[in-house]
């Protein structure tokens, strides 16, 4: 799917100029992947490779680093991120309640984190460091605080429904 | 802006600064902290910047350097966390000190009316303790503030964190020209050694001892680390020192540099602080162009450099030698010690690795003294701590107390008492590697030592306070759930060790657990403690030993009896709908999402335990509260 993507050149370029800005340094592997990732929603096998090679590195080991950090993602994920927060705060809240509901809402099974369409993408995070405010959903960044599962359904509706809410 | 060159321009800086903020008699402070924010608090600020433009002039700091100001002035300025989050959005109006709660967009033409021209507070927006109807009109009289003694958190709250010129008109970087000038980097070490600062992520080592080990290793190279990864659930101070008072950290780590004799150093963040980032790297840019960081800091010729690097989120990462695989570009792994990092750290060189509270404090020791800086807190824990206290607590937020507080002032007079008025049941302290602490030990001091006496540890500083309602197993599943994902897999003990306890905690917590559980359970957390490279792993058990040590019977209740008593096991939910209650109506029948229940209208209607899922979607639709939840 995301091969017509890669073969534009453009998207290439951008990765070129994470490298360069990193000077190919390897200590800069993290960040550099972080970048990729702000262009491309998640991190490409294809991508991947090319960074290893751009920064003289094994792809084992860009894999590696890769796959150990919870923040990327080698799956496409979906234009809204929904991070419900299930640390101990917002769990004593009763977070659970409201990541269901987000499931049933999105009609996620089981495992399943990106809806078909690509619309959304749930994630649980162990904590968002806004605890007096639990139980907390983040919606691309943005925070709801002292969250409700009525609440959180209906601007998934919003969002779902309104398109002009889906640029940021 | 030209560098400052001496001692001298810095404080003649802070003097024009300070000069400067007083031409002006009213000042709003509008609170753009993580949690405010969320709130709606920069809608505020946008209200009531148009509410004074209507009567006044709205200044800053750049106009009131330039210019005098009429008396129909105001200053309007966003600030950093106040800690009382649950209130936000937070509004405070200098000189009167009126705190305001709640704050809403609408409320800002009589903010303006009421507090600014007239002088008076607006009643309705200060705080009331819950359950009575006591105002209490300024910051410092509200009984959340009265026990708290903010020295780390001085400034959040009470300035711009992105303006510099505001930190260094509350006596910034004076600590640090107070060192490049009358301190040599021995002195500054023996100085942090006499005031007794402990490390405040946790484990309390002593930071002048570790300053000294740095500082005597062999090598031309060596760094200073912040660790900004405070990855612990349920707390959020190194957050909130971060984005609201920047400017500290980083003298507090230029001050270590010049100490231990390094030129460069790295501020870890977690991912998740996106805030954080932004002002940290604000500072940053702000110090140098002021000289206060980078090539020959205040005209000496000591130089230092700061990055931030951004954590990619692993909790084992805020394990120190994970943290420095991490800033190296490598998988975040601990790896056996020693060699101790202040031996061979980040890039094989000597580090210094504290974390952010730690060097928050380190300006205080240099400006005022070790002894200053000693005089507060217990004869072993001196200084003060800053907790994140949450949970089922009335209030709720970010305080920092002298350390040898007591636990049931902490809760009871800073937080107010159990959220409606429950039994306060227990206190989870120091996160996935903590305890948790009961009734008995809530005269148990927040210190170093007596935590440690009591079974627990200080950890980073979170409280989470659980009532009547929590059930203790499923709170250490919880934790060992959190572990066991973030174990990063490298040693055996840990890997395996987590993954079986959360196998068994999960089988107690759906009724399925047997007694000789409980045993298998202690066996895997004290050989995973003894047997695990690291300390997530050496920690991991803790949560379980402590609820198997205090909360036994409960434990005993879900394996024996197949009950929780504190309800809230999903599991070991059992409904029943009462006949005498019941009209028949046959609503809960409907809504049954499983056909669980049957009836003939009009009759009373019945559950069938095998079939129900225990959703309790019947209790929610039943008008009648026939439906009851017994244990």
């Amino acid at each position: 799917m995301a091969n017509a993507e890669l073969s534009c050149g453009r998207r290439f370029l951008s990765v070129n100029e994470i490298l360069e800005r990193h000077q190919h340094r390897p200590e800069r592997l993290v960040a550099v992947l972080q970048e990729v990732q702000e262009v491309y929603r998640y991190l490409p096998e294809e991508v991947l490779q090319y960074v290893a090679t751009g920064m003289g590195l094994s792809p084992a080991k860009v894999f590696g680093v890769a796959t150990f950090y919870e923040n990327f993602s080698l799956e496409p994920k979906g234009k809204f991120v929904i991070r419900c927060c299930d640390g101990t705060a917002c769990h004593v809240h009763s977070s659970e309640a409201i990541l269901t509901a987000i499931r049933e809402r999105l009609g996620l099974a089981e495992g399943q984190t990106t809806t078909p369409d690509l619309m959304f993408t749930l994630e649980t995070v162990a904590c968002l460091g806004a605890c007096a405010l639990a139980p907390v959903v983040t919606i691309n960044g943005e925070v709801y605080g002292e969250a409700t599962p009525d609440e959180i359904v209906a601007i998934i509706d919003q969002l779902a429904g309104g398109k002009e809410h889906g640029e940021n | 802006m030209a560098k400052i060159r001496s001692i001298e321009e810095l404080n003649q800086l802070a003097a024009t600064y300070r000069k400067a903020t007083d031409k002006v008699a009213k000042r709003i402070l509008v609170c753009a902290g993580t949690g405010c924010v969320a709130n709606g608090s920069l809608l505020v600020y946008d209200a009531l910047k148009k509410a004074v433009e209507k009567s006044g002039v709205v200044v800053d700091l750049d106009f009131l350097l330039e210019n005098e100001v009429q008396s129909n002035a105001t200053q309007l300025d966003k600030s950093g966390c106040r800690g009382f989050c649950q209130l936000g959005p937070l509004v405070l109006v200098e000189p009167h000190d009126f705190m305001y709660v709640h704050v809403r967009p609408e409320d800002a033409e009589e903010i303006i009316q009421e507090t600014i021209i007239g002088g008076r507070c607006v009643d309705r927006l200060t705080y009331t303790t819950p359950g009575s109807e006591k105002h209490f009109d300024r910051e410092e009289d509200i009984p959340f503030y009265q026990k708290q003694h903010r020295q780390t958190l001085s400034n959040c709250g009470h300035m711009n964190p992105e303006d510099i010129r505001e930190y260094i008109a509350r006596d910034g970087y004076k600590g640090l020209a107070r060192t490049l000038t009358e301190f040599k980097p021995e002195q500054t070490v023996e100085e942090v050694l006499a005031s007794g600062l402990r490390g405040l992520g946790g484990a309390g080592f002593p930071a002048g001892r570790k300053w000294q080990a740095v500082r005597d290793a062999a090598g031309q190279t060596k760094y200073v680390v912040c660790n900004g990864d405070e990855g612990d659930p349920g707390a959020f101070m190194d957050r909130s020192i971060m984005e609201g008072d920047p400017h500290k950290v980083l003298e507090g780590m230029t001050i270590a540099g010049y100490a231990v004799g390094a030129t460069e150093g790295y501020i870890y963040v977690r991912a998740e602080y996106p805030l954080a980032v932004e002002r940290l790297s604000k500072a940053i840019q702000e110090a140098e162009e002021f000289g206060l960081l980078g090539e020959n800091i205040l005209g000496t010729d000591f130089s230092f450099q700061l990055h931030i690097n951004q954590g990619a989120g692993a909790f084992v990462c805020g394990e120190s030698s994970a943290l420095v695989a991490s800033i190296e570009g490598k998988r975040g792994m601990p790896v056996p010690r020693p060699p101790r990092l202040a031996q061979r750290g980040l890039f094989g060189c000597p580090t210094l690795l504290n974390n952010v509270e730690t060097f928050a404090n380190v300006p205080f020791i240099m400006r005022k003294g070790a002894k200053a800086f000693s005089c507060i807190g217990t004869p072993t824990s001196h200084g003060t701590k800053a907790f994140a206290l949450t949970g089922n607590v009335k209030n709720t937020g970010l305080i920092e107390v002298p350390m040898g507080t007591t636990l049931r002032e902490v809760i009871f007079d800073i937080g107010g008492g159990i959220k409606d008025d429950r039994e306060f049941k227990a206190v989870q302290i120091g996160g996935p590697s903590g305890a948790c602490l009961t009734k008995e030990h809530l005269d148990v001091t927040l210190d170093f030592d007596s935590l440690k006496r009591a079974g627990a540890m200080m950890g980073s500083g979170g409280l989470v306070v659980m009532d009547e309602r929590t059930c203790m197993v499923e709170v250490a599943r919880f934790f060992m759930d959190f572990t066991q994902r973030e174990s990063c897999g490298k040693c055996i003990p840990c890997r395996e060790g987590t993954s079986r306890m959360l196998e068994i905690l999960e089988r107690i917590v759906a009724g399925e657990g047997t007694e000789d559980d409980l045993n298998t359970l202690e066996e895997i957390a004290y050989m995973v403690h003894d047997m695990s490279l690291c300390g997530l792993g050496q920690t991991a058990g803790n949560p379980v030993l402590s609820t198997l040590k205090h909360f036994r019977d409960e434990y005993l209740a879900h394996v024996r009896d197949k009950r929780c008593p504190a309800g809230a096991c999903r599991a070991m939910r059992h409904f029943e709908i009462d006949p005498e209650t019941c009209r028949g109506c046959g609503r809960c029948a409907r809504n049954c999402p499983v056909d669980a229940i049957s009836g003939e209208i009009k009759q009373p209607f019945i559950i069938d335990p095998d079939k129900c899922i225990r959703c309790g979607a019947c209790v929610e639709q039943c008008a009648f509260q026939a439906i009851r939840e017994v244990n």
